[in-house]
């Protein structure tokens, strides 16, 4: 929209300090040929300008979202954020210009190669947030509960008030080690925190009796005259199996082959040597 | 006999029921209690055969005093018996829930001693998990046809879902394969359950905490394949049941032989899953796309084509209602083309009101331009270079993804309904083997 600085901004890496890139966009009329966080590689040989996180900043810009162009936009660009488009920061910038110069009929603009970038990247995230309503495992340890997955995008905030209603009586962390948070839940209090590493501790003897049956179960519900393994792994991709109890040890889940449970070793240590081999 | 033994029996015997889906409710999670209800419904996992898992799938007990033909529990097959309390039962499913394996039970019985016994079991299941356990997640529970009326309201009353299973798609093949069972007697509970949804309703309209009875609805199934009823004959009972007793859905079970029967498809006989996807596809069009039954098939053409989906077949048939501008046409007719599906459509009325759509627009927006080629103009024009013979557009519907769906076991279920296909089929479907060179009756398309 605005003349192209042969330039790249830099941003810690936040929702705010990206708010803040497009604050600096609009300032000085000019649009970057990147934005990247301190923390990816800067591939390029640019000029690159740093992007001071200001808070007074951020608001103004996020405050002007609902107002100039919709509540929905706001969701996107949040949802856009968090999923793993690549140069989000690029398409949310080019979509903002979009949306404050066209107001709310941006979200009609299906057909715009931003628009409707920034549309796909929001469905994926959204999917993949589905599909982890149904994929998260817990493991019981005592009082508390405790789960660990992989996703792509950040699905944390969007799964949060499912796990947290559905279970909200109980203590229980979702560790998410792609990302390295964790939503923490207590009952009465709730909190998505940064966690660096988190290794599950050996389950129970009960843990591992459910685990059992559960697995038992799975093997038995398959009817095998219609054994189908594509259709299972485009339903369920493989990526997700590592951390889901009834595929552990990467068995194909008929009744022939019942899983072996190493006894003692912790179920996200057994997983990843049997995805290793 | 431990735990495990008695949870792979039941479930082994539970496994042909369908309906997994934990879809129709919407209740949120409260202090005290544990779990809740999306009304989209989760899928936890899936099966080997690629069914979705959602819920703890099994029966109370897999004896059974009837003796219908079809059934792996029927009281004359020789396999082993097993039966869970309702204690065992409520702890297995809180258990499982708890670790986000399941969104709730669904729970079916063979018939221990009567019907009534049977269901009252069956509530004393679902009480423990409701009122002691606090439990909110899905419950999806089997009608026992024949039990109280008495009985089964306060099962519905429990439940989020309750269904019946029609079994059969007609009363002569209830009668020749399930002589315990007979239309009557499979209707009857159903249309009470109807009753009671309705009836509640317009309670709940009175006093605001009425207790909810089956606030997901009512489902069923019947068997695909072990009788020789056509697809027409089953599409427009499908349709008679949504639309007299309201039903949420209709399932169907391609037929798996598990017991050896002089009236029956023999042992060895495949699963007819290609003629299963094709009437769920048909389903879809009736309940999401405006479609009724006998636009899709009637008596000349009882059967769908196996090479052609549904929707395809009746565009082909119907191409005085093409080619439809994109641009301009009503939602409704967009969900009549192929390559369109409900969510494209949608996509497509939206980026309309901001700009004129072209070809490569509908690309973005989702739409198969393979399929929908042939029956759209955008700006009044067709696709540029677009070649409309026979030969391309009856391959252009059938290739690629549709083949590719068939997997070689399938080819064989293809052979076993050779006749019965290809008899019934038009023209179209009929010199599909030779692949490509099939020519459609009535000239040129456009």
């Amino acid at each position: 929209m605005f003349k192209t600085a042969a330039l790249a901004y830099t941003y810690d890496g936040s929702f705010e300090g990206l708010l803040c890139c497009v604050f600096e966009s609009y300032q000085w009329k000019e649009t970057p040929l990147t934005i990247h966080s301190d923390e990816e590689e800067q591939g390029l040989l640019l000029e690159s300008k740093w992007i001071d996180t200001d808070t007074s900043r951020a608001e103004r810009v996020l405050k002007s979202i609902p107002l100039r162009i919709c509540t929905e936009a706001e969701e996107w660009v949040r949802l856009g954020f968090w999923s793993c488009a690549p140069d989000k920061e690029m398409l949310l910038l080019n979509f903002l210009y979009l949306g404050f110069t066209h107001g709310r009929k941006v979200m009609d603009m299906l057909a715009d190669d931003t628009v409707n970038a920034l549309q796909k990247a929001v469905q994926q995230l959204q999917r993949e947030a589905h599909l982890y309503l149904g994929f998260v495992r817990f493991s019981v340890y005592g009082p508390v509960m405790a789960a660990v997955i992989e996703p792509k995008g950040f699905v944390l905030p969007v799964i949060q008030d499912h796990f947290c209603d559905r279970f909200h009586g109980e203590s229980f962390m979702i560790y998410d080690k792609t990302h390295r948070m964790a939503l923490i839940h207590q009952p009465g209090q709730q909190a998505i925190i940064p966690l660096d590493e988190w290794v599950p501790p050996a389950p129970d003897a009960a843990e591992e009796e459910y685990r059992r049956l559960w697995q038992g179960f799975y093997n038995a519900i398959g009817i095998r005259e219609r054994k189908n393994d594509r259709l299972r792994s485009s339903l369920m991709p493989k990526r997700y199996w590592k951390h889901l109890t009834e595929m552990n040890g990467g068995s194909t889940g008929m009744a022939e082959s019942k899983p072996k449970l190493d006894e003692g070793s912790p179920l996200l240590e057994h997983a990843k040597s049997k995805f290793k081999s | 006999m431990d735990m495990m033994e008695k949870l792979e029996i039941l479930t082994a015997s539970a496994k042909y029921d369908v309906a997994c889906t934990s879809s129709g409710s919407d209740r949120k999670g409260q202090p005290g209690g544990m779990g809740n209800a999306v009304s989209m419904g989760i899928c936890h996992s899936f099966a080997a055969d690629g069914r979705c898992i959602s819920l703890l799938k099994v029966l109370m007990t897999n004896g059974c005093v009837y003796d219908c033909a079809y059934c792996v529990n029927r009281k004359s097959n020789a396999t082993p018996r097993a039966a869970l309390s309702p204690e065992e039962l409520a702890d297995l499913t809180m258990q499982f829930y708890r670790r986000n394996y399941i969104e709730g039970l669904f729970l079916s019985s063979g018939i221990m001693r009567s019907p009534d016994y049977t269901t009252e079991q069956m509530i004393a299941a679902l009480d423990l998990l409701r009122n002691t356990y606090q439990f909110r997640g899905y419950i999806h529970v089997k009608a026992i046809p024949g039990a109280d009326e008495v009985l089964l309201s306060r099962l519905g009353l429990l439940a989020d879902r309750m269904s019946v299973n029609i079994e059969l798609p007609s009363q002569e093949s209830l009668g020749l394969l399930a002589p315990d069972k007979s239309k009557a007697s499979i209707l009857k509970p159903m249309s009470l359950i109807k009753e009671k949804i309705n009836e509640n309703r317009s309670d709940l309209v009175k006093y605001n905490h009425a207790p909810r009875f089956a606030p997901a609805g009512q489902s069923t199934q019947m068997i695909i394949g072990a009788t020789p009823d056509t697809d027409f004959r089953i599409l427009t009972l499908t349709e008679g049941l949504y639309r007299k007793y309201g039903l949420k859905r209709v399932f169907f079970s391609a037929y798996t032989p598990v017991v050896e029967h002089s009236l029956l498809p023999a042992l060895d006989t495949k699963p007819p899953l290609l003629r299963e996807h094709r009437l769920y596809q048909a389903d879809w069009l009736l309940r999401f796309y405006g479609f009724q039954a006998h636009e899709l098939l009637d008596e000349a053409v009882p059967n769908f084509n196996p090479l052609l989906d549904p929707k395809c077949s009746w565009a082909v048939n119907h191409r005085e209602e093409f080619p439809v501008e994109i641009n301009r046409a009503p939602y409704e007719q967009l969900l009549r083309v192929p390559g369109i599906g409900v969510r494209s459509a949608q996509r497509i009325v939206k980026a309309r009101r901001a700009g004129t759509l072209d070809f490569a627009a509908l690309k973005k927006l989702g739409v198969v331009l393979k399929r929908a080629q042939f029956f759209i103009t955008c700006k009044g024009k067709m696709l540029e270079g677009l070649k409309v013979g026979e030969h391309t557009l009856l391959r252009s519907l059938m290739s690629g993804q549709e083949l590719g769906r068939i997997e070689p076991p399938q080819y064989e279920q293809l052979t076993l309904f050779d006749d019965f296909y290809l008899a019934a089929l038009p023209a179209a479907g009929a010199a599909v083997p030779t692949a490509g060179s099939a020519a459609l009756k009535g000239g040129e398309w456009p």
